[in-house]
């Protein structure tokens, strides 16, 4: 679930095309719980776009760790958000599924954008 | 199979008349009402080729739902509900979900009349686009003209466009000619989380990205010339339609309740086949705070289209003189994503409902009190936008739109690509050559965003409009032409 949570955030950062400005960065850290995986991954996505959106910060080196018992604990060095090319607006419930694999967990999340 | 690639085929439907088509309660064994879906032949096989009526037979499964689920013929996929879908609970047990009404709470539609012709401007038309894009901000996240403290946040929540009159941003008529003179009762800011108040409180006054827009356009045809005299609507004249919601505030919402929601639904009982519709029942403590808080994105919603009305009057001064920005009259201001405690009779009984509507238009008939005196015996102006580029429409409510439909009717033309398809293509740069060579003029914060809002990327809004007039839910008043479009 950590490796699944770190892979959505890197995917969702390079589908908005968000890039960094030069500037001072920072470290900020989340720590959440959910009642299941899926809505775990939806918190801790809404987690990036927040800070997007409010703080106009990027994050960039990004680590994450979850619990059996589904508790997050989340940490990113963030900088200056420079430009997003495809905003995202909200992360949905709709299709959402977490699943096992061959080769790990995936995951389908749909955006509104 | 993903949810969103199952499908429905036409063996599925039942159809009642040529506009009208049913998928009956026995179709699916979770089903609590069947689904009506308002279309002609083409229209119809546009709804199956996406997942929309099968979303629509998963908003069936509701509880508390009356009579039938209402598809208007723009639907299009959504999440977990369709887009131009119309749902109605019964108070007080019925559920009330926000994923029924959206994520753009109160997204909606103003129009502003002026007795200007296209001729009298022609020369200006190009600086008066300017103008709008430049005093309209536009884009996701952008900053708004309007920055609110805290405290004035929850003016706006409670007083909706109020609160944009008393700030000095409104003109005589403009509240009375907005539904429910642009403030829904029961908003408490309590029921509104800080995310979506960091998030509400820089954007007041912005239009946005996607499909949201501000266009000029020509009164092309008139249908209706009694109900167009009382709109202020003649032939040959320039109007200005704003299309535009809650912004980030709105959708913060939306997120936080769904989010909520999914801890207590089954508390209530409550199975879903999508996890979007989660919902809880209107006379729950959780179902009492998202229709307070909903009210307050609503309100939100109503000023801030309030507030880019005066940015609008203002471009049109500034190109064409004093004079001419006090000449844009409101014609009226309507949602198409809202839940509204209403009165409806069903099967003869008169019952207390929330109608959810997403992508669909309230469109109450001749007689409502709550319309403006000068509607009152014509019924509702329904404001209905086209695609980029093409024609859009000025609609009443009817008699029929209460019996069929719950007061609703269609929103636009409904999308047929999704965004990906219509940017792989469209391409930005061609498209608005194009529209210019039409003579649009268009102002465009992103070329790829004007890509996914590309006339080819929607149905036919002239057909969608076809439809709703010949089931009897709308009646036509004007067609109008697009001659400049602004969009994030």
């Amino acid at each position: 679930m950590s490796e699944l949570c770190l892979v959505a955030a890197s995917a969702m950062l390079a589908a908005c095309g968000a890039l960094p400005l030069q500037g001072p960065s920072a470290v900020r850290r989340v720590d959440l719980r959910a009642d299941d995986r899926e809505g775990l991954l939806v918190a801790w996505l809404e987690e990036i776009l927040y800070t997007l959106e409010v703080h106009h910060r990027l994050p960039t080196r990004i680590e994450v760790s979850v619990s059996e018992q589904l508790e997050l604990t989340g940490r990113w060095t963030e900088a200056p958000l420079g430009q997003i090319e495809k905003p995202i607006k909200a992360v949905t419930y709709n299709d959402l599924a977490v699943r096992e694999s061959q080769t790990g967990l995936e995951a389908t999340i749909v955006f509104d954008v | 199979m993903a949810k969103s690639e199952e499908r429905l085929t036409k063996q599925d439907l039942i159809r009642r008349s040529p506009w009208l088509w049913e998928i009956p309660v026995s179709h699916r064994s979770d089903m609590r009402v069947p689904v009506r879906l308002f279309a002609d032949d083409k229209l119809v096989e546009s709804a199956l080729e996406d997942a929309s009526l099968v979303q629509a037979v998963n908003a069936a499964t509701l509880p508390g739902l009356v009579s039938h689920v209402t598809v208007m013929p723009d639907v299009h996929q959504g999440y977990g509900f369709p887009i131009g879908g119309v749902a109605a609970t019964r108070l007080p047990d019925g559920v009330i979900s926000p994923g029924a009404i959206g994520y753009d709470i109160n997204c909606g539609v103003r129009l502003l009349a002026s007795d200007l012709t296209a001729g009298e401007v022609e020369d200006k038309m190009g600086d008066l686009a300017s103008a709008l894009y430049a005093n309209c901000p536009s884009g996701v996240g952008v900053k708004g003209s309007v920055p609110l403290s805290s405290k004035e946040l929850d003016r706006v929540c409670r007083q909706g466009s109020r609160w944009a009159e008393h700030n000095g941003f409104a003109e005589t008529g403009d509240l009375e000619a907005t539904e429910e003179d642009g403030r829904i009762d029961g908003a408490d800011p309590g029921t509104v989380s800080p995310r979506a108040r960091e998030r509400g409180r820089p954007q007041l006054g912005t239009l946005g990205a996607g499909n949201h827009f501000i266009e000029v356009d020509v009164v092309d045809r008139v249908f209706h010339s009694d109900a167009a005299d009382a709109m202020g609507l003649r032939q040959g004249a320039l109007v200005v339609q704003i299309h535009c919601g809650s912004r980030g505030f709105g959708h913060q919402v939306c997120s936080d309740y769904v989010r909520e929601l999914q801890a207590v639904v089954g508390r209530y009982g409550i199975r879903l086949p999508d996890r979007e519709l989660v919902c809880a029942p209107l006379s729950s403590p959780e179902g009492r705070r998202y229709l307070s808080a909903m009210a307050c994105a609503a309100n939100y919603a109503f000023a801030n289209r309030q507030i880019l009305s005066q940015h609008v009057r203002r471009s049109f001064a500034q190109t064409l003189g004093e004079r001419r920005g006090g000449w844009l009259t409101q014609v009226y201001d309507i949602a198409h994503n809202m839940g509204k405690i209403e009165d409806h009779t069903i099967e003869g009984e008169v019952l207390r409902v929330c109608v959810h509507r997403k992508g669909a238009t309230r469109a109450f008939g001749p007689g409502f009190e709550g319309l403006p005196p000068r509607y009152r015996a014509l019924g509702q102006p329904v404001l209905v936008p086209g695609s980029m580029g093409t024609a859009s429409w000025v609609l009443l409510g009817t008699q029929g739109s209460m019996a069929l439909a719950f007061g609703s009717t269609c929103h636009g033309a409904g999308r047929r690509m999704s965004r990906h398809q219509a940017k792989r293509t469209v391409r930005g740069d061609r498209l608005r050559q194009d529209l210019e060579a039409q003579g649009v003029r268009v102002r465009a914060g992103s070329l790829p965003g004007l890509a996914e809002e590309a006339p080819t990327a929607y149905k036919d809004v002239d057909a969608v409009v076809e439809v709703v007039v010949g089931a009897g839910i709308a009646a036509k008043v004007a067609r109008l032409r697009p001659v400049a479009v602004v969009k994030g």
